[in-house]
């Protein structure tokens, strides 16, 4: 295990991944504790996406393992929730059913899912979309919907990958808040994938910067500004001092 | 709103056929071409008229086959383009298969199928399950095809079987292709029909239609012919309506695309 007596929630060894011989990732190595939110940030290219399959089970990796709460599950998924780029609500179904889709899959009867997924829909600012169609939502609607399909999908530990970059900076700035409240109340650990060094930095517990080709984590960083970080934090010295920091890790 | 633009982007349609009408009324009237050659739309509309009852009665017939066919091309379609849509072997060896057969005329079997199966409602239900199937399971394989990628990986990372992403995914995104196949195959259905009972039959549309040509009646004629029209249409229109029921979604994307 990890050595302080925990177990972590997610732990990855030594991950690498290939596709047709080229090996995208390179002996990965990372893990979250619970209640964390931690951030992967990479240049683009870097099998941020790959990591992420790699983790969630869609793709087996070549080497390595996976483990949540000490049980592997390198290969194998369903057992941790990821939300991918786009929010990929299903056009054809109601939210409520959008949302409800991941019990179902684990075999739970539609009626007893929608029960479930109901109970959650006023904490995550859902009231009244149940019985409407996605493309009747904006999109910040959209991608909270999005976001309580992977919460009721999950475990304790989701991946997002890149959630929030679709959104304008105003909806970005409100969801963002949103989501560190709905972290602690619903006792998440978010594995967060973005290029938006910002972002990074206003919301993560640590970083991870995964670069080079094949890609590896080369650094990682925890960030210990105080919670929340509003407009403030985000125009310290502090926070320039962090970015700056990171900038020069890419290579910018 | 909704309305209006629909109505004006209708008008150019309704004013050629206006003017094609004008045509007709113009050569047939002024006698350009002789009366018993080329009826005038007065006494189409009253050959359409006094005939009614008679074309209902033998409609009941063609639509009875053309409905039975169709059924059986529906759900062969369903079944073929599901196991080709799953089995890639199956689709290789297949698909080509299909196509060449399309090539084949209708007209071409349809005395074949007399032969076989005589002068029943057999040779015709064949007939309008073969040219009906076609539409459809390309429609079908082309919309299992065009699922999301990525909405078939989140599936898979929920754990999802090969079941449940066919049934939560790829058939619901096969929806919309399907009905435009069975807009297309719907009237095929009802030529399919009529075509197979020229070639004998005792009742139906395409039996009245060889009595009346040899009855050099052109009038009913050309009302058994835009009765047809009007058959096909309706039916084509109630395809617009079950789609609608069926993925009462769609009206929604669609606002969203205009704005």
């Amino acid at each position: 295990m990890n050595g302080q007596g925990a177990v972590s929630a997610l732990r990855a060894e030594g991950i690498t991944k290939a596709y047709d011989g080229r090996v995208i990732i390179q002996d990965v190595s990372l893990h979250l504790e619970q209640g964390e939110l931690v951030c992967l940030l990479g240049v683009s290219g870097a099998g941020k996406t790959t990591l992420f399959h790699s983790l969630s089970g869609l793709e087996r990796p070549e080497e390595g393992h996976v483990y949540l709460f000490g049980e592997e599950i390198t290969g194998h998924p369903g057992k941790i929730s990821y939300m991918l780029q786009r929010d990929l609500l299903l056009p054809h179904k109601k939210i409520l059913d959008n949302v409800a889709l991941p019990l179902v899959i684990q075999g739970e009867k539609p009626r007893q899912a929608r029960e479930k997924a109901r109970v959650y829909f006023q904490q995550f600012g859902l009231e009244g979309t149940q019985d409407k169609y996605p493309a009747q939502l904006s999109g910040g609607m959209r991608q909270r919907a999005a976001l309580l399909r992977t919460f009721l999908g999950s475990k304790g530990v989701v991946l997002l990958d890149e959630p929030f970059s679709a959104l304008d900076a105003l909806t970005k700035r409100e969801i963002h808040r949103w989501y560190m409240e709905m972290m602690d109340q619903l006792k998440l650990t978010t594995l967060f994938i973005t290029h938006d060094i910002d972002e990074a930095i206003l919301l993560s517990d640590r970083i991870y910067i995964l670069s080079g080709h094949p890609g590896t984590i080369t650094a990682q960083w925890p960030v210990t500004a105080p919670r929340p970080r509003g407009l403030e934090f985000s125009l310290s010295d502090e926070f320039l001092g962090y970015k700056r920091t990171i900038l020069s890790q890419l290579g910018l | 709103m909704k309305k209006s633009p629909s109505i004006t982007s209708k008008l150019p349609a309704l004013l050629a056929l206006a003017v094609v009408v004008a045509i007709w009324f113009g050569v047939s009237e002024g006698g350009l071409v002789p009366e018993f050659m080329l009826p005038t739309p007065g006494q189409v509309v009253s050959a359409l008229v006094t005939e009614f009852p008679t074309l209902m009665d033998n409609a009941a017939v063609t639509l009875q086959e053309a409905a039975l066919g169709l059924a059986i091309g529906i759900a062969v379609a369903l079944v073929l383009a599901t196991l080709m849509h799953r089995v890639r072997a199956l689709y290789r060896a297949l698909y080509p298969l299909l196509v060449v057969t399309q090539t084949i005329p209708t007209i071409a079997i349809a005395p074949l199928l007399v032969l076989w199966m005589g002068f029943g409602m057999a040779p015709k239900v064949t007939l309008v399950a073969l040219t009906t199937f076609f539409p459809i399971a390309v429609s079908l394989l082309e919309g299992y095809a065009s699922t999301d990628k990525a909405a078939a990986d989140l599936l898979r990372s929920m754990g999802a079987s090969r079941w449940q992403i066919f049934r939560h995914l790829e058939f619901p995104a096969a929806l919309s292709f399907f009905f435009s196949g069975l807009r297309v195959s719907v009237s095929y259905a009802v030529v399919g029909a009529v075509i197979s009972e020229w070639l004998g039959g005792f009742e139906g549309l395409g039996v009245y239609m060889t009595r009346v040509r040899k009855a050099y009646a052109f009038d009913r004629m050309f009302a058994v012919i835009i009765f047809i029209v009007a058959v096909s249409l309706l039916l084509m229109a109630l395809v617009t309506v079950l789609r609608r029921l069926a993925m009462p979604w769609e009206a929604y994307e669609k606002i969203e695309r205009n704005d």
